[in-house]
């Protein structure tokens, strides 16, 4: 008769516990007392042992997992005992683990023969986004190297590091281990394969093929962050973007006006972008819906309009953020964002200036772009993308209804936005707000210069 | 050192200590306690700079990269303890207590709060009004600033690693991390909010009265 292992109560008023990770796996022989998993509250982890001796049947959470105390985390018992069925099965049985060995995975270099006998189950399959998400996120380049060399999946070396990180010992132990399979087709040389594990679908193209002539690069932590935050925004918003064509004459004229003076008198410069913060913090208070983040079906509208500013360094994209850009005038907010790009190129900037903006700017126009559709930086709703500005022919109507053509310094103003929060009239609403500013807006703040 | 079972604590100052030494140090003296070899411990100390990982920590909130963290000297270590990122480094006392929360103090919330009250009474000392916070800001605050953390791990009731007390720590190296995964921390030490540099043997010695008298320990001083 199957034992259950319940999640414990950890103190008198804690009623739940996050399970942080497992430290074995299904089909592994336990002791009574011998660690199972691990849970996480209120910054402590502790370690949970099994209450009996057996054979992990089944595993009902996992990682990540919040489960509430006294629930069914997992079923221990006799091999091959089948647990009375829990609500989603979690473990592949005997008949499934000999198909998923004798089909030779995408990534392994060994020869085709069911391993039925001999492989440890590969990890319990968890939801898509926690196991390939250890994958992916977890091991070094070392570790990936050597799974690479020996032909090695990595979902199937159970992995005690961090988060069921597969730890350079996880690698060398599995490779070690006499069960493993190492010859090659042709019985000699392996040939280094990549190691991405498939993606549920099943459908999956490797990175590079064996004898492909390839460099192999470790991306630096700024790059990891950046390319692990364009594909979670991508997933997690509907992304849709529009363009608006800004007339920045006006603003273009003040500027001319006022730069010298302005330069002399706050010694620093007055560039477009003060006029381009000043416009899109009214617009954002006249929009709260493009100041707002999702948070499953809640709208959580921010209090504070704090706009960041997408800078482009040599070592990888950074975005400062201007925090209350609407309680800043034309002066307030050139020295600020002077100030954080000034920084940000000389790593300056500290934790708080990264975190908590509310809109975010990006200018791909500094470098020629006529428009871009920028990626929403989460968990905000939307991003403008600015275009370069340059001088453009335009048809100007005069009072008479006469047409001509004038020459006005003008830009591709793009904003991409989520649509699970923000339709397109909400958008065109702030992008003409934006215009509207721009046509009508005197910035009399500069007269003084 | 003094039999287990009579639930004494030995406090010890153990002055700096690298990171990877301490966690074997704490390691092997659960193993000791659980095996009844040893009764509790509790080691102050300090460490040489460096960036711990604990089990919530994501590789993003470690800001800095390769080439400011070997300028600066930080190693970055993993750990077994709850809780995001953080920095230890000279300047900030760390207190690693190894007690045996079994039978009668089995509640993890209440340990946490417990350290956090060590920590205020001891801030107290040293002129400081502190408060703890909950859930997702647990640890030891002056107003809006953040002077202590906490993480912890446990296994069988027994507790390893603790807390992180800056006292005269140079904050700027928090510029390095997102501390703990929060939003806008500011950190402070005892330096930072009274100008005060008391040396870190002395706010030890206190810190260890406090935890006597809030675990209700009798301390034995090695």
């Amino acid at each position: 008769m199957a034992t259950e292992v319940l999640m414990p109560q950890m103190g008198e008023s804690i009623a739940e516990g996050t399970i942080t990770r497992w430290l074995v796996k299904v089909g592994d022989t336990v002791e009574r007392d011998q660690p199972l998993f691990e849970i996480s509250t209120d910054k402590v982890d502790a370690e949970i042992p099994s209450p009996a001796a057996g054979v992990l049947l089944e595993m009902r959470g996992n990682e990540g997992d919040t489960v509430a105390v006294n629930e069914v985390v997992a079923m221990i018992g006799e091999a091959g005992e089948s647990a009375p069925p829990a609500p989603t099965a979690a473990a592949p049985d005997a008949g499934e683990v000999e198909k998923e060995a004798a089909q030779p995975a995408a990534s392994v270099a060994a020869s085709p023969e069911p391993a039925a006998a001999a492989q440890p189950a590969p990890a319990p399959p968890s939801a898509p986004g926690g196991e390939a998400e250890r994958v992916r996120t977890a091991s070094s380049p070392v570790v990936r190297k050597i799974a690479a060399e020996h032909g090695v999946d990595l979902a199937a070396v159970a992995g005690s590091g961090i988060h069921g990180r597969v730890t350079k010992k996880d690698i060398l132990a599995f490779v070690d281990a006499p069960s493993a399979q190492k010859a090659g087709p042709s019985g000699t040389e392996i040939v280094a394969a990549p190691v991405e594990r498939p993606a549920p679908t099943g459908f999956y193209v490797a990175p590079f093929t064996e004898g492909e002539r390839v460099e192999i690069e470790p991306m630096s932590k700024i790059r990891q962050i950046t390319s692990a935050h364009m594909t979670y925004s991508k997933a997690t918003s509907a992304h849709v973007t529009t363009v608006f064509h800004m007339d920045l004459s006006k603003v273009h004229r003040a500027r001319e006006r006022a730069k010298a003076g302005f330069l002399r008198a706050n010694g620093t410069k007055l560039t477009y972008m003060p006029f381009i913060f000043k416009a899109v913090a009214s617009a954002l208070k006249a929009n709260p819906k493009l100041n707002a983040a999702v948070d499953g079906t809640n709208i959580v509208y921010k209090k504070d309009i704090n706009i960041g500013m997408a800078v482009a360094l040599d070592w990888g994209l950074l975005v400062p953020v201007l925090r209350n850009a609407d309680e800043l005038n034309l002066t307030g907010l050139a020295r600020s964002a002077n100030d954080l790009a000034d920084r940000a190129r000389s790593k300056k900037l500290s934790p708080d200036e990264l975190k908590g903006g509310t809109f975010t700017i990006t200018n791909p126009g500094v470098f020629g772009t006529l428009f871009g559709t920028p990626i929403i930086n989460q968990p905000q709703v939307a991003i403008l993308g600015l275009g370069t500005i340059e001088k453009r022919p335009v048809v100007a109507t005069d009072g008479d209804g006469n047409d001509s053509i004038v020459i006005k310094p003008m830009s591709y103003f793009a904003i991409t936005y989520d649509h699970r929060l923000v339709d397109g009239a909400d958008a065109d609403h702030f992008m003409n707000n934006l215009k509207r500013t721009f046509l009508e807006e005197s910035w009399s703040e500069l007269d003084a210069f | 050192m003094p039999q287990s079972g009579a639930q004494q604590l030995e406090v010890s100052y153990l002055g700096r200590v690298e990171y990877e030494d301490g966690v074997a140090r704490q390691e092997a003296r659960r193993r000791e306690v659980l095996s009844g070899e040893a009764c509790e411990a509790l080691f102050l100390l300090e460490h040489p700079h460096v960036f711990t990982l604990g089990r919530n920590a994501r590789a993003s909130d470690v800001l800095a990269d390769p080439e400011w963290l070997a300028e600066h000297r930080v190693t970055v270590a993993e750990t077994s303890r709850g809780g995001q990122v953080t920095y230890h480094g000279p300047g900030q006392l760390v207190g690693y207590p190894i007690v045996n929360l079994d039978p009668d103090r089995r509640d993890l919330r209440r340990y946490v709060q417990d350290l956090q009250q060590v920590l205020i009474r001891t801030l107290a000392d040293f002129g400081l009004e502190a408060e703890s916070r909950a859930q997702p800001e647990i640890g030891v605050w002056v107003g809006e600033r953040k002077i202590a953390a906490i993480g912890v791990h446990v296994k069988r009731w027994v507790t390893i690693h603790g807390f992180a007390l800056n006292v005269t720590t140079d904050l700027t190296f928090f510029n390095g991390i997102v501390a703990c995964g929060l939003d806008r921390v500011e950190m402070a030490s005892i330096e930072s909010l009274t100008g005060r540099r008391p040396p870190l043997d002395e706010v030890a010695a206190v810190a260890g009265r406090h935890f006597g008298e809030v675990f209700d320990r009798p301390l034995y001083l090695e």
